[in-house]
């Protein structure tokens, strides 16, 4: 038998960076922009149905405050699902570290030699090296002894509520040293001064800007543009397509507008709160590990297949062990967010927050198979959640239709975007 | 005469790119011992999937007559119910359910979905005693030898009144004393009238029960031997006969030193202790050489790469490893490839690939460092390697952002070894590099081997394809049950010659 088919090296094709269609390369964009669609939807949804309170500056700047230890934990939970476990500790982890933050603080009486245990700084350190702690423990046993996480951090959950309840001995620990309470109440200081907006006078008020705020929102957004540009313009250069200039400045633009439009409703209200800009700061550098370090892309890869990841020389338990420890700390920060927002550590706070964290996850398209998943989404997530929480709050739908609405938004949520993924492959 | 059971007519079956099988005929007489010989990939499971519904009626062309009814079997469930029941070579039992549950998977003793024990137990205990069994039905499956699964599992088909008894490669994994008792046991059925067809490459184990031979050789019948014409010698001839010609791409072999030394490599099994898997054996490997590893299944060539490759496999193990002369640690994956050596794996679905991510995702993960600095990856270099090697290896996909779960195999199999290039390692171990894949990819796959071995690398191609190996490589061993039972360079070997060498060792090993 001869086989004659022996193609080899057939030609590749050597085509010269073309840009693709308008239209294609939107529908490509689509999907991943489709949660913020439905992020902006809901929005504007809440919007009508609240009278237009939800966009109030005061109400956006409460939405911020309200969702951002969720978000800081969702980071965490990301990588966490993506590996392709469970972290069903994060809500009682977050409790004991506020607990323990204000037993630092506040409860706990030190001998002189000692009292700088109490210094928020040095306080705040130590619950993050706890959290840390807590997390690479339980880490320690899922990566290394192979114990399930679901099981790991079951267990965790009870063994952290009960060491909340334990160090407050059942009661409220509270108030906060002022500097703590920046943390969740603080705003950026506006070192530039206020800009008066008369033209701008709503029944006779006039309008004060936050300037601070705005040059921050209006520099980040130069920034991006410009990483942009730059990235388009050297994947050019090596020859490789991009998407059409026309499609590249609607996108830019559209995005430009959003973050201006949004630092805008913050300015006109106090600025920037302090725990935006901590939230800014760590999703920027988790997109950044998820996309472009090499750790983040070993998380994808033993979450999408496990033996093929270690067979392919990734230290697999090393990785899972590293991913709890940053889960600990991101709930401890978590934790002392929480706290500092209510000015007071309270037997139960954090109790249930790691079903929201979870929910949001998946709500951004992670899948629980592991593998899959993006930052970008998980916040998107939050927020969706988030704003739910919220609109529905000030249109005065009760707690128990709360409940079961935020249940089929996550239902529906993953339904359709295995629908889509089933339709597509 | 007795009469005819089954008859295959004409059977052809077509995957994607490639014909399994062409025009097949085979009848088999009640009562009989019919046996199927062929190499790897000949046709002989795709047959036997045909028979019993696995590849729905429809799916292929020809007829089936069972019975002298011609049949149009949808699925298993509707062969079963005629009573053709077919044992897999991997066994389908449940490892934590007991025998009893096991034999009645499915087919529960139950009233009203009410499990009766009793009736159980007692049906269970019937039926393996027809096989020779005297385990408690009680027993877990996993706390008995795979002897007595494989039984379990023919009193599995048992209780489903089987006519005719398929069983697939049935002794691969036994041992010589528990495959004797299975071969016993076919011929004590044989005396009970069930027919059985047997799929062995143990041509010894053929001649001794077969009533009747059939070879089919590339997917196409060659002969049937009736009883008085088997031997093993005619059988082999019957598989091979083949010219070798033009099917693997010519080159001229310039072998250097020795880079590679393996000393007293011992594995004991991951599970079992006590069982030894490779038994102290030595491999030595020269600089552009293609060395090829033959030997069935289970004869321990995968156990032995793997377990090189950074303890993949197995326990205990013990042995050194020298390249270039100097002695290295590969107890790690991590360490054997800074070390220069890299496995591509047999199965990619399962070892090889992330299939959920894509082609440029898997190419670069077995070096990360080549395409990163302080742990960042450079995105636009990482491109450039995914194109690179999509180019070289001729992937066809629609760009290196295709997911590698949408891939053929071939271009699965290239995506692997882009991967193991882009390590660039000095040894490459590809552990059935062809398995599943169309003749173009492979005469691909083994372009791309005569390039590395060019280069100066170090080749070991592990095949159950006999005809690949000879038609690549430069010097081959050959394996059985755990040691190197042969050696000869690939000039002077020959099907005939490796398979002699099998067959003689188990002869020892009995």
């Amino acid at each position: 038998m001869t086989v004659q088919t022996a193609p080899t090296g057939a030609p590749a094709d050597q085509a010269k960076p073309k840009e693709l269609s308008f239209f294609g390369a939107l529908q490509a964009n689509m999907r991943d922009y489709g949660l913020l669609l439905a992020l902006i939807l809901i929005m504007l949804f809440f919007q009508y149905f609240t009278n237009g309170v939800l966009f109030k500056p005061v109400n956006l700047t409460n939405i911020i405050l309200q969702n951002s230890y969720i978000i800081v934990m969702a980071l965490g939970m990301l990588l966490v699902i993506v590996a392709g476990h469970i972290d069903l500790s994060v809500g009682s982890v977050s409790g004991f570290v506020g607990a323990l933050a204000a037993m630092l603080m506040v409860g706990w009486k030190f001998p002189p030699e000692l009292a700088f245990l109490a210094n928020p700084i040095v306080a705040g350190a130590i619950c993050l090296v706890v959290g840390a702690a807590v997390g690479a423990a339980q880490g320690y046993i899922i990566a290394y002894h192979r114990v399930p996480a679901f099981i790991v951090t079951l267990a965790g959950m009870l063994i952290f509520k009960g060491l909340s309840l334990a160090i407050l001995a059942g009661k409220s620990v509270g108030p906060f040293p002022a500097e703590f309470q920046l943390l969740s109440a603080g705003f950026i200081p506006d070192v530039i001064g206020p800009t008066t907006m008369p033209w701008l006078a709503e029944n006779g008020q006039n309008v004060t800007l936050h300037t601070t705020t705005m040059v921050i929102a209006i520099l980040a957004v130069v920034a991006a543009v410009f990483f942009s540009i730059r990235t388009r313009a050297r994947r050019r250069a090596r020859g490789y397509d991009v998407e059409p200039f026309s499609l590249f400045v609607v996108k830019n633009l559209v995005i430009a507008a959003l973050v201006i439009f949004f630092a805008y409703m913050l300015a006109s209200y106090r600025g920037l709160p302090n725990v935006l800009v901590v939230m800014g700061v760590l999703i920027a550098g988790f997109v950044f590990l998820t996309k472009r370090m090499t750790f983040g892309r070993r998380i994808y890869a033993l979450g999408g297949n496990l033996k093929a990841a270690a067979l392919s020389g990734v230290k697999t338990e090393r990785t899972t062990f590293y991913i709890f420890a940053i889960m600990g700390a991101l709930a401890a920060l978590a934790g002392m967010i929480y706290a500092a927002r209510l000015n007071s550590a309270t037997p139960k706070a954090g109790q249930g927050l790691e079903l929201d964290v979870i929910a949001a996850v998946f709500i951004g398209g992670a899948s629980a198979l592991g593998g899959v998943g993006q930052v970008a989404g998980a916040v998107i997530g939050a927020f969706i959640m988030g704003v739910m929480n919220n609109g529905m709050s000030i249109m005065g739908v009760n707690i128990d239709w709360q409940q079961m609405i935020k249940g089929v938004v996550l239902l529906a949520a993953v339904f359709f975007d295995l629908y889509n993924k089933n339709r597509s492959a | 005469m007795t009469k005819t059971i089954l008859e295959m007519r004409s059977i052809t079956k077509t995957f994607p790119g490639v014909k399994a099988l062409s025009d097949v005929n085979l009848d088999v007489r009640e009562g009989e011992i019919h046996a199927i010989c062929g190499e790897n990939g000949a046709g002989k499971s795709t047959l036997m999937k045909v028979l019993s519904g696995v590849y729905p009626s429809g799916s292929y062309e020809g007829q089936i007559v069972y019975n002298g009814e011609e049949q149009h079997f949808r699925s298993i469930r509707d062969s079963e119910h005629k009573g053709i029941v077919i044992i897999h070579q991997e066994l389908a039992l449940v490892p934590l359910l007991s025998i009893a549950e096991n034999i009645f998977l499915g087919n529960e003793q139950a009233k009203n979905g009410v499990i009766d024990w009793d009736e159980t137990r007692d049906g269970a205990r019937k039926l393996l005693a027809m096989v020779g069994l005297s385990e408690d039905p009680d027993t877990l499956v996993t706390n008995i030898g795979l002897g007595k699964q494989q039984l379990v599992e023919i009193s599995k088909a048992l209780s489903k009144q089987v006519q005719l008894l398929i069983l697939d490669e049935p002794t691969a994994s036994l041992s010589e004393k528990d495959s004797q008792a299975l071969l016993e046991l076919l011929l004590e059925f044989k005396k009970q009238g069930i027919t059985s067809i047997i799929i062995s490459h143990k041509l010894n184990e053929i001649s001794r029960i077969a009533d009747r031979v059939t070879v089919i050789r590339d997917g196409r019948t060659i002969e049937t031997m009736d009883t008085n014409e088997i031997t093993e010698d005619r059988i082999i001839t019957s598989m091979v006969g083949r010219s070798l010609e033009d099917r693997y791409p010519s080159r001229e072999p310039k072998i250097g030193e020795t880079i590679l030394e393996v000393k007293n490599w011992s594995v004991y099994h991951p599970q079992h202790r006590d069982r030894q898997v490779i038994k102290n054996i030595d491999v030595t490997l020269r600089k552009g050489e293609v060395l090829g590893i033959a030997g069935l299944m289970g004869s321990g060539r995968t156990e032995f790469a793997m377990s090189l490759f950074g303890k993949s496999y197995g326990q205990k193990i013990s042995g050194e490893v020298f390249m270039n002369g100097q002695k290295v640690d590969t107890s790690s994956v991590e360490k054997a490839i800074r070390a220069g050596i890299a496995y591509a794996t047999e199965d990619r679905k399962h070892y090889g690939l992330n299939l959920i991510d894509h082609i440029k995702h898997n190419v670069t993960l077995a070096n990360l460092p080549g395409i990163s600095r302080w742990g960042v990856i450079d995105d636009l270099a990482e491109l450039d390697v995914a194109n690179d090697y999509r180019k070289k290896t001729n992937i066809r996909s629609s760009s290196v952002y295709q997911v590698t779960g949408n891939l053929s195999g071939g271009n699965q199999q290239k995506v692997v070894l882009s991967k193991w290039l882009y390590a660039d390692p000095d040894v490459l171990v590809l552990d059935e590099p062809t398995r599943g894949i169309d003749v173009g990819a492979k005469y691909e796959i083994y372009t791309i081997i005569n390039q590395l071995a060019a280069q100066g690398k170090a080749i070991i191609v592990i095949s159950s394809e006999m005809p690949e190996l000879l038609g690549i490589t430069d010097r081959l061993y050959v394996m059985n049950e755990g040691r190197i039972v042969g050696e000869m360079p690939t000039s002077e070997a020959s099907q005939e010659k490796i398979m002699r060498s099998i067959v003689r060792a188990e002869g020892k090993a009995s």
